[in-house]
């Protein structure tokens, strides 16, 4: 098993310029290993929807690497969104999803099952690769070559869950932080600072 | 639904008059013409998704990244993309034009589908600003639309109470030309 830190600390490590979008748990060891905020959205408050984003960027901006730091209680709400992307089929697109088996962020509640095997599912829907991974050396030594492959791909780690018992404070300034980021991703991937202010946190 | 007749080739000159890059869609078969006239213009890429609840995150992700998407699901599909116009909607400020397909719409106030009765209250609900298209005479609205999102940053909705009218193949108008 693998904990969320190693996990992020490796990927981080083979991101290059790539745009990183993260939800849940691994979004703040996530945020403590990334040398690259300004290329880095945490999903905070749209739970499942990190793919779609993805998917859109990577869309968008297919000269670029797109990283989905996505979380299998956040897939399972958003399942469909599997055969969206390989539909779509980005060659930028990594889906890294973090499998804990359980609702960490909510206290650690199980999934209504713990059997499903997201690498699988990706495979099923026609994503290019597919991979699952329960140690970290395998990720190590394997996600340099993945990178360089094509995607979609699905990247399944299986990480040691991590319940959450204090709960998670929503502020003003908290739910400020998404637009920002996005609006910084913009401006970076496009050059131009042209999205002003607009919705309850700007 | 209303009787006036709204060609998907004159929406879709509006889309490209606005220089919209990606129509990110789930079909519903008051659209089913839309979508065959959106697949035969070069300059729009259809992306489809499995749910209507992707498609506002996959257009913020497109904006995001420089382009100029809109969506265009039916108003039943609106409603279980409730938390995604919440989240990453209204809740960023994306200036995103939505093309709501408004099933069950009439002017008789006694239609029995309440996915029709429920569109507007639900737009005023979320403060959505949105207009209403009936046929080919409305479609001064599309621009409208495509101006007050960029102004307030915020989506704005275009609700579709007409079904697109079928459009003549190209076979048929040469069939029809012999």
């Amino acid at each position: 098993m693998i904990t969320y830190f190693d996990a992020c600390r490796v990927l981080n490590q083979y991101r290059s310029d790539a745009v990183s979008i993260s939800t849940m748990t691994q979004t703040k060891y996530w945020n403590d290993v990334s040398k690259k905020p300004d290329l880095d959205i945490s999903i905070g408050n749209a739970m499942s929807k990190a793919s779609s984003l993805a998917l859109g960027i990577a869309l968008g901006a297919p000269e670029r690497q797109v990283l989905c730091l996505d979380a299998d209680g956040s897939l399972l709400m958003n399942f469909g969104s599997l055969a969206t992307i390989a539909g779509a089929a980005p060659n930028n697109f990594y889906h890294f999803v973090f499998n804990n088996g359980i609702y960490g962020i909510t206290g650690g509640q199980p999934l209504p099952t713990v059997e499903v095997d997201y690498a699988k599912a990706a495979e099923a829907c026609g994503y290019t690769g597919s991979y699952r991974f329960s140690d970290i050396e395998s990720l190590d030594s394997s996600l340099p070559q993945i990178l360089s492959n094509p995607g979609p791909a699905l990247i399944e780690i299986i990480v040691k869950g991590e319940p959450e018992h204090d709960g998670v404070d929503q502020t003003w300034e908290s739910n400020a932080k998404m637009p920002m980021q996005l609006r910084a991703l913009r401006k970076n991937l496009t050059g131009v600072d042209d999205w002003g202010p607009g919705g309850p946190f700007l | 639904m209303i009787n006036g007749i709204l060609h998907p080739k004159n929406v879709v000159a509006q889309l490209v008059e606005q220089n919209v890059s990606h129509y990110v869609t789930l079909p519903d078969s008051e659209t089913a013409h839309m979508y065959e006239a959106l697949m035969a213009e070069p300059s729009i890429t259809v992306v489809p998704v499995s749910r209507e609840g992707e498609a506002i995150p996959v257009a913020a992700g497109l904006f995001i990244a420089g382009q100029n998407p809109i969506i265009s699901i039916q108003n039943a599909g609106l409603y279980e993309a409730g938390d995604s116009l919440r989240g990453l909607g209204l809740g960023i400020g994306l200036p995103l034009v939505m093309f709501i397909g408004y099933r069950g719409h009439n002017r008789k106030g006694d239609t029995p589908d309440t996915a029709a009765v429920m569109l507007e209250p639900y737009l005023h609900l979320w403060r959505v600003d949105y207009f209403v298209i009936e046929s080919d005479e409305d479609l001064d609205r599309v621009p409208l639309a495509f101006d007050r999102a960029k102004k307030t940053n915020q989506p704005v909705a275009l609700a579709i109470g007409t079904e697109y009218a079928k459009e003549p193949s190209i076979d048929s108008i040469m069939g029809g030309a012999k």
